[in-house]
């Protein structure tokens, strides 16, 4: 087997700037959640290791660095197929510098389960060298939405503890782009092209996340990598609840939406800003709490933006802008609205 | 491939045991970030929002790993003072 190295990166001060996350058995205590950005460079090691062959510019390994800053300790990752497990782990190559299994596209969930099952034996044998051993799933949207989801219904009713960060790019992406139940309404897809008779997919998107808060587990939310702090404290809260917890994260895909590399956490920065994907967390004791920017938007609804300058930057919604499709536009920002509306009807901290 | 091995000297089940840090990813690249530390305020978004942890702080300021980065211009953009640059690749 050829030996392992790390790159030695000039660090003057501090640690390397890569290192695998290795706990001695009869490790105790939390890791810091630190969320002044120095610090976190001093002192945080993302669990993704470079060399990772996902696209440049891609959304999905940001999600992920920044979930694991919030890492409490020992954590074992389990990922479902799709983009991130391809790329992070080509033979015979691995990206991780956590402990990650991968079982199948549509048992993610079950998988983290059984990993979870078995954390508790070990622990209540004794066998196991650490106080809390967490459990974080990421699957994509095909893996959650359509493939994986009778498993994350039945693991979320039998109540394991593991957080689920779904990253949704809201299309099969790894595939060569083909429609998902994430895909948003009108947007361009290989198998819902945009013609003279049909203008992209028909359908609106599978509210995934308010479908898990219909299942009463304990801690549900969504985030974006472009509100990074918010997105860490909400993974963070995922990993101390007692029980399933799921985070929905928008992971911008420049192949997919057909924007430029360079775009992806301004995209995700507009989608919040247009009310196209409002950031929230909801408990069964408070009910929705809207955060961050969505919290700024529903007490000052002038900083709300048309859906305009969400679809202006991406090409799967580029047909949106021609003037004979404005009634297509209009009836998208009714569908956004819509779904807002709702929420801010919901939100307990939304004023009334 | 060079021969083909038998199941015996193949390694057990599909385990990746090679880190990805062994695989250079900076090849990828058409443009490189290059940063203009007078200009630099040190918020380190780039830092964070480097998708491909090409971007390292060394204790006093931003590095950039030109073995990883894949020059998606991320770190360009984000950046609030523009101290950050996509300049072509030099070429020998």
């Amino acid at each position: 087997m050829p030996k392992q190295t790390l790159p030695q990166v000039p660090i003057k001060k501090g640690e390397p700037a890569y290192k695998l996350w290795i706990f001695e058995p009869g490790w105790k205590g939390e890791l810091p959640l630190i969320l002044n950005p120095r610090q976190l460079a001093e002192q945080k090691r993302p669990a993704l290791l470079p060399g990772h062959r996902l696209c440049a510019g891609c959304a999905a390994p940001i999600i992920v660095k920044l979930a694991s800053f919030a890492f409490r300790g020992p954590t074992i990752v389990v990922n479902a197929t799709g983009c991130l497990e391809v790329a992070t782990t080509i033979f015979p190559y691995t990206s991780w510098a956590v402990p990650w299994i991968h079982n199948a596209f549509e048992n993610a969930a079950s998988t983290g389960s059984g990993v979870e099952a078995a954390i508790k034996a070990l622990k209540k044998t004794g066998r196991l060298p650490y106080e809390h051993v967490d459990v974080v799933i990421f699957g994509g949207d095909g893996g959650t939405f359509d493939i994986g989801f009778q498993a994350l219904s039945g693991a979320a009713e039998r109540g394991h503890d593991f957080l689920y960060i779904l990253y949704d790019n809201e299309a099969y992406m790894n595939t060569g782009i083909q429609r998902s139940g994430g895909t948003p309404p009108f947007a361009w897809t290989t198998t819902s092209p945009v013609g003279k008779v049909i203008p992209g997919k028909q359908q609106a998107k599978k509210p995934i996340a308010d479908i898990m808060v219909a299942h009463r587990i304990p801690y549900v939310a969504t985030a974006t990598p472009a509100h990074w702090l918010d997105l860490m404290k909400k993974v963070r809260k995922g990993i101390e609840v007692d029980g399933p917890a799921f985070i929905h994260a928008l992971s911008p895909c420049d192949r997919g939406w057909r924007h430029g590399t360079e775009l992806a956490i301004e995209i995700a920065r507009r989608a919040v800003d247009t009310c196209y994907f409002p950031l929230w967390e909801w408990t069964p004791e408070t009910g929705y709490m809207l955060t961050d920017r969505s919290l700024a938007i529903a007490r000052n609804p002038s900083l709300k933006q048309p859906i305009e300058k969400f679809v202006e930057v991406q090409g799967r919604f580029k047909h949106l802008l021609k003037p004979e499709n404005r009634e297509l536009l209009k009836k998208f920002q009714e569908y956004v609205d819509l779904v807002w509306e709702d929420l801010l009807k919901r939100a307990a901290n939304a004023p009334k | 491939m060079a021969e083909l091995r038998g199941y015996k000297e193949l390694p057990i089940g599909a385990v990746p045991f090679r880190l990805s840090t062994d695989y250079k990813t900076g090849d990828w690249r058409a443009l490189r970030p290059v940063v203009d530390h007078s200009k630099c305020v040190k918020c380190m978004l780039c830092w964070i929002y480097c998708p491909d942890m090409a971007v390292i702080w060394d204790g006093e300021k931003i590095i950039i790993n030109y073995d990883y980065c894949k020059g998606c211009g991320l770190c360009a953009h984000e950046c609030p003072v523009k101290a950050i640059t996509m300049e072509p690749e030099p070429t020998e």
